[in-house]
């Protein structure tokens, strides 16, 4: 080994240690960036770890599969952490039943707008039948949306890749917009971000606002559910 | 030992949930079902203080799960760095991809905050009337 550092690095590059270690630190340096900017939109602390991470495999010619080997075990506890969402709606489950009309009504209509509006400009844009599949199910969480990619013989990381980036353009634009919009309900904002932008969206939702965070839990929630549904029936609608 | 009975409990309600998911092939994913499970779980202890004990007792599920969600966005990063493996379909299609994306996320925010502020205002005056 002494002789030979390069063997450590081969040894190291490989081993699930080396990338799980890579993927905490980067984020809670990009996280304490945006802690330290007051957690301004565009220091997103999942798009900065993102390019960071990839441009160090890159640099270091190293595969994703080895990679994910690693960061595997922060990626499973995206399951668990859906279920603890229930806390949150547990704790204010009296403001959320109080608002279940306007709620529901704007998941019907969030959802549609959210599967047709992406496959009609994907359309427009002229990108391959096999992208607009891919990219449907975007406003759901990353999970969801692979499934469903499957179940059309679409891209499953492509669909991955398309609701990472929605999330976090919706989690950068969310805030100026609504500003812009002059709407302080802390509800409907919340709601519109987890539909839109799901985790990342309820990350930045739970940033800004406690109740927001806890309206875009379930806005997240409920789109997983009417998005399943949803998608297949557009892309028979919609789809060349 | 709370905190691990707590994560257990968290653990349990997703597996139940993707196990019901699985066996009646429901279109729903499997996590969600766990989520109104624990939900339901979480509202029958306030009725029935026979359930009240370990995880279910002193906020101990409560304080694991927001455990996790205070690093909900952490998550989402391998995923995310999954992007290298698109780098060709990105360098011929990357900003027709992210123009669409990036309209889309803007309609749909807005439809959504502008539907929810009409019909819960719409419902406002009718409980005025």
């Amino acid at each position: 080994m002494k002789d030979n550092p390069f063997s450590l690095w081969v040894y190291l590059s490989q081993s699930p240690l080396l990338w799980l270690t890579v993927t905490l630190l980067v984020y809670a340096t990009t996280d304490a960036v945006s802690l330290a900017t007051r957690r301004h939109p565009l220091v997103n602390p999942v798009l900065h770890a993102m390019w960071i991470i990839g441009a160090f495999l890159l640099l270091t010619g190293t595969s994703y599969t080895t990679y994910f080997a690693g960061a595997q075990f922060v990626h499973f506890l995206l399951g668990p952490a859906t279920v603890a969402l229930a806390v949150p709606l547990y704790e204010n489950r009296k403001r959320v039943v109080a608002s279940i009309v306007p709620m529901l009504v704007a998941l019907i209509v969030g959802s549609i707008t959210a599967v047709v509006s992406v496959v009609l400009l994907a359309e427009l844009a002229g990108l391959p039948r096999d992208v607009v599949l891919s990219l449907a199910p975007k406003s759901v969480t990353a999970g969801v949306a692979m499934g469903i990619a499957e179940s059309l013989h679409a891209d499953p990381s492509l669909a991955a890749v398309a609701v990472i980036l929605t999330g976090i353009m919706g989690a950068i634009i969310v805030t100026p917009l609504m500003n812009r919009t002059g709407i302080t309900d802390y509800r409907a904002r919340g709601f519109a971000a987890g539909l839109a932008a799901h985790g990342i969206g309820t990350a930045r939702a739970f940033q800004v606002d406690e109740i927001a965070g806890v309206f875009s839990g379930i806005a997240m929630s409920l789109n997983a559910l009417v998005t399943s549904f949803l998608v297949p029936l557009a892309v028979t609608l919609l789809v060349r | 030992m709370v905190m691990l009975a707590s994560l257990g409990l968290i653990l349990l309600c997703q597996l139940i949930g993707e196990a019901v998911v699985r066996g009646l092939g429901l279109p729903l994913p499997g996590p969600v079902l766990g989520l109104l499970l624990l939900l339901i779980l979480l509202m029958t202890r306030d009725r029935f203080s026979l359930l009240a004990r370990g995880p279910l007792r002193n906020d101990g599920v409560e304080t694991a799960s927001k455990g996790l969600l205070a690093h909900l966005s952490l998550l989402f990063v391998p995923a995310g760095v999954g992007v290298v493996q698109k780098l060709d379909l990105l360098a011929s299609h990357g900003i027709a991809i992210t123009l669409v994306l990036a309209l889309s996320v803007v309609v749909t925010l807005l439809a959504t905050v502008l539907t929810f502020r009409l019909v819960s205002r719409l419902l406002r005056q009718q409980d005025a009337r």
